[in-house]
């Protein structure tokens, strides 16, 4: 019975997962078009856009082979198991004992391996610009996440996000100057990753300088809502990791009840909203970066994460 | 024993002054490498503030003051003021390899904390971890003055090495005050001498730019 009322909350938070992700970017949309005093479109438009492009009819290149037209189903399967790792409105589900923080960063690199050979794959020239350049990127944002993953493991003594965050709200944590760099450097990260605005323009396709749209110029019909709904599960994975890490005030663990579950899921939401709110200010107040500009910002993320493993050597003991 | 949370502020402080060196090993514009050396003299002088505080030596708060007031106002007022003089305020520094110091600048911090966490085994926790972070601001700013080729930059990095060698006095239960204060002081000689050469230097030959010195001494660029 027990595993039964497991198996459910973990159903639960997939399912919370899926559904919000595109409520979260349309959130991000509608708060950068208000703070450029426009009225932005409503908060369910990625909602409709999905359900526009599954209807449509799929277009396919005579170049395309197999691989174009597996690819975007796993990248979101990748992308959705991760999302599922990630504690959102309570810790200890029956999956998170599954894998651990660096299985999430592994899934997420075959995510975007899948969607760089993809993007190859059927030979037009602005798909290999955008494969290229995606893995100039994970190539320093990748080591950069690992290292702040090692920062935080080493701080709590083990790689198990439930774990962390039950430390995090310990009182053996205290102020710790490792952490403060260990969240900045996860912030670039996750800003690389999910292609804003310093690093990428998620609101355009019609850019020289565009990586992950120059991917997926060629997808179009359900293959496009997948991969769409792929990157805003990503963007929603990336701000619960910071907000299970850094913030875990107000999390549910397992088995604590249906009440602690609402308080959880009301606090997530809170949580959200924040992170949201504070991506949408920060893009609406900085320029995109040229390119090759992208492995200084990448490489100063790479860098706090060493700086903050190597300063723990020095600090106080737990 | 000292309280756990007093300690992290003092590490928090110290480990901040690490990164703020980063920071100008990294920035190469002339007026936000001053600004910066300002803010390193901030840290250095909020640090020893702090330790001046849990260690219970009144003294300290002395040395933090003449840090402030020294090397967080006055230094960097002068610089700005020969910067704009000679006028360089506006120039970009051509930094070669910025990722490639920058990786250097780790692997010196973690040379600095394998040297200095055997040694210092046996003293208490606020002294290692003063003595490694003071290293690596020391061997930061050398590396500083050796990537940089303008004499001014090269000048800050020798201030932030002086900015390193007070966190490494405070962790020693501090150093007493005549001491501190000739070293200010002759720190505030260096920087008029080291101002009369930049102009001296920019008369000769046009230009801060250290590597035609090297012409000059007959070494091939």
């Amino acid at each position: 019975m027990a595993v039964i009322l497991d198996m459910l909350v973990q159903f639960c938070q997939m399912t919370v997962v899926l559904l919000l992700a595109p409520l979260l970017t349309g959130y991000v949309r509608k708060m950068k078009a208000q703070l450029l005093g426009r009225r932005g479109p409503p908060l369910l438009q990625p909602y409709r856009d999905l359900l526009r492009l599954l209807r449509k009819e799929v277009v396919l290149a005579h170049s395309a082979s197999w691989l174009f037209r597996v690819a975007p189903y796993l990248v979101f399967a990748a992308t959705w198991v991760a999302a599922a790792l990630v504690p959102t409105f309570a810790t200890g589900l029956i999956f998170s004992y599954a894998a651990d923080m660096i299985a999430i960063v592994a899934l997420l690199g075959s995510a975007r391996f899948m969607l760089a050979l993809a993007g190859l794959d059927v030979g037009t020239s602005f798909g290999g610009i955008g494969s290229s350049r995606e893995m100039m990127i994970a190539s320093l944002a990748e080591p950069a996440m690992l290292l702040v993953v090692f920062t935080v493991a080493l701080l709590a003594g083990s790689t198990q996000l439930s774990s962390i965050a039950a430390f995090m709200q310990g009182p053996g944590v205290g102020l710790r100057v490792s952490l403060a760099l260990a969240l900045v450097a996860l912030v670039m990260v996750a800003i690389a990753e999910n292609a804003r605005i310093p690093v990428d323009n998620p609101a355009t396709h019609l850019e020289l300088t565009m990586v992950h749209e120059a991917m997926i110029l060629e997808y179009s019909g359900r293959h496009l809502a997948v991969i769409e709904l792929a990157s805003f599960v990503k963007l929603l994975l990336y701000v619960s990791v910071i907000a299970c890490v850094f913030l875990p005030w107000g999390v549910a663990v397992s088995g604590q009840g249906f009440a602690a579950y609402l308080t959880g899921f009301a606090a997530y939401l809170v949580k959200l909203a924040a992170g949201g709110f504070l991506l949408a200010v920060f893009e609406t107040a900085i320029a995109k970066m040229r390119v090759f500009r992208v492995s200084d910002f990448l490489g100063a993320a790479l860098m706090l994460g060493l700086l903050a493993t190597l300063l723990l050597f020095v600090s106080r003991v737990t | 024993m000292i309280d756990p949370l007093a300690l992290d502020v003092a590490h928090l402080f110290a480990g901040s002054l690490v990164l703020v060196s980063f920071m100008l090993l990294y920035q190469d514009r002339m007026t936000g490498l001053i600004n910066i050396f300002a803010l390193h003299a901030l840290v250095v002088s909020l640090s020893v503030a702090w330790q001046a505080y849990i260690q219970h030596a009144p003294h300290l708060y002395i040395t933090a003051a003449i840090a402030l007031v020294i090397k967080a106002v006055v230094i960097p007022f002068a610089l700005h003021r020969i910067v704009v003089r000679l006028g360089i305020h506006r120039t970009i520094e051509p930094v070669v390899g910025v990722g490639l110091t920058m990786l250097a600048g780790i692997g010196l911090v973690a040379l600095a904390i394998m040297v200095m966490l055997p040694i210092t085994a046996q003293a208490g926790t606020l002294a290692r971890e003063d003595l490694a972070f003071s290293l690596s601001v020391i061997l930061l700013g050398l590396l500083m003055m050796i990537s940089r080729r303008n004499a001014v930059s090269q000048v800050i990095g020798f201030m932030s090495i002086e900015n390193g060698l007070i966190l490494a006095a405070t962790g020693a239960k501090g150093m007493p005050l005549v001491v501190e204060i000739s070293v200010a002081f002759s720190i505030l000689v260096a920087l008029i001498v080291i101002g009369i050469f930049l102009f001296r230097i920019r008369e000769r030959f046009e230009t801060v730019d250290i590597h035609l010195l090297h012409e000059h001494r007959g070494e091939q660029p």
